[in-house]
């Protein structure tokens, strides 16, 4: 900056008292109109990347959950009972949801089944396929955590911990590791996470105490 | 304020005047998503768009803005390109900003930004703003990176998700927890003040400016 800048500057000084408020009001009025239509603008592109991003992480985790089924069916869950058939017009993500895997020959492996409930930090959010013929669980897969790094936040891709889940007998309980007697329906915890390890296998069992009979009831339905 | 040249304008925020380790301003990002490497170069190049953005802006709008409103209008548009960058963010890369959360949104209030708009982008030349703006960006970001490599390598065992310590090392979990950026942040700190009174104490010959030949330099030319 140049000394006569600074001098214009210091001159104008008094002169800038006088600007009148409607001026003040409409210059952030305009600013703040371009800036809105500048993020809508931006919402418009990533809103679709953004939705399509969450529903290929859903299908992802609810394949994983279900051991690689050949296909699967959504079911919804309206009033106490599950149906495939949604009403004319309504949305899908107003309603719980379930979804049952099929092989390639077309018979049910299991339903995939979303949870959460509080953990350590914050709410866990999971995903869990379970098969209703043996009563076992296919798999667990936690979709959202805030728990500590390095102790709690192993209950994502600690293998001994997730993979304990698939082959137990529901309803399951948490066991310290290797202090389990090998019955079915014991899971090992995770050593220094054990509010997160109890607050997946609470998350689990609760919700299958909750939609079981539901499930239970579709498929005494489907057999008929 | 003394004048200052383009390239000083450039390079001082960078080391000299580094917004983090000489201003001590962007505390809370720079301790709290710095667990791992690839945390600090996203928070870091979101912060370098928003700033180097907002001073073009800024330096280009100066005229228009009445003195009065100013801060809100910087704030106003600090936000709008932090509201950008948030979006575009979660449509590129998920994860990342999945990881990153609230920081990103907090971006808004990083007196990093908001600083230089008042001290600098908002009294200078586009360009002067712009440079200034990429120097003090740059620096934010390397600062974030030394911490961010310093505690995944000693929390993790790893650089960018790639393992590097030997099997025989117990990573110290402490080191990607909060209490691990304070620690790190005061090693820094205190490399940094270390290095600075040492250069203070060189003689004054060494630290001319380029261009100016040393005494040693100019007898060899009588010669």
């Amino acid at each position: 900056m140049s000394p006569d800048d600074r001098q214009s500057h210091g001159a104008a000084l008094p002169v800038r008292k006088d600007v009148p408020a409607a001026r003040l009001v409409a210059t952030l009025a305009i600013a703040g109109g371009l800036a809105g239509m500048l993020i809508v603008s931006v919402f418009q592109w990533a809103q679709p990347r953004i939705l399509h991003h969450q529903a290929e992480v859903l299908r992802d985790a609810i394949t994983e959950v279900l051991g690689n089924p050949d296909h699967y069916q959504t079911l919804f869950v309206i009033d106490g009972r599950l149906t495939p058939d949604l009403a004319a017009g309504a949305d899908s993500t107003d309603f719980e949801r379930v979804w049952q895997g099929f092989n390639a020959e077309g018979r049910p492996v299991g339903f995939a089944l979303l949870g959460e409930e509080p953990g350590f930090q914050d709410v866990i959010r999971l995903i869990f396929g379970y098969d209703a013929d043996s009563r076992q669980l296919l798999g667990m897969k936690v979709l959202e955590s805030k728990e500590t790094p390095g102790l709690g936040d192993r209950i994502n891709k600690d293998s001994s911990f997730v993979g304990g889940f698939a082959g137990a007998a529901a309803p399951i309980r948490g066991v310290k590791k290797n202090s389990g007697t090998g019955a079915p329906e014991e899971v090992d915890m995770i050593t220094g996470a054990t509010i997160s390890s109890r607050a997946v296998i609470g998350i689990i069992n609760h919700r299958l105490e909750q939609l079981g009979p539901l499930i239970e009831q579709y498929r005494a339905e489907e057999v008929r | 304020m003394k004048a200052t040249t383009p390239v000083q304008d450039l390079t001082r925020g960078v080391w000299r005047e580094n917004p983090v380790l000489v201003q001590l301003l962007g505390l809370c990002p720079t301790l709290a998503v710095t667990n791992t490497v690839a945390n600090s170069i996203a928070m870091g190049l979101a912060t370098f768009f928003v700033l180097v953005g907002s001073s073009f802006l800024v330096s280009s709008l100066k005229k228009l803005i009445p003195n009065e409103v100013r801060i809100s209008a910087f704030i106003l548009i600090i936000a709008t390109f932090v509201t950008i960058v948030d979006m575009l963010l979660q449509a590129i890369v998920p994860d990342i900003h999945k990881a990153l959360g609230a920081f990103i949104a907090l971006i808004v209030v990083n007196c990093i930004i908001l600083g230089r708009q008042e001290a600098f982008a908002s009294r200078r030349p586009v360009g002067r703003a712009v440079l200034d703006a990429v120097g003090t960006g740059a620096g934010f970001m390397v600062t974030l990176l030394m911490m961010g490599a310093f505690r995944e390598l000693l929390g993790n065992g790893s650089l960018l998700g790639v393992r590097v310590m030997p099997v025989a090392f117990e990573p110290w979990v402490i080191m990607i927890l909060p209490p691990g950026g304070f620690f790190t942040l005061g090693f820094i700190l205190l490399g940094f003040g270390w290095w600075k009174s040492r250069e203070e104490e060189k003689p004054k010959l060494r630290r001319w400016p380029h261009g100016v030949v040393s005494s040693n330099k100019a007898d060899e030319v009588a010669a």
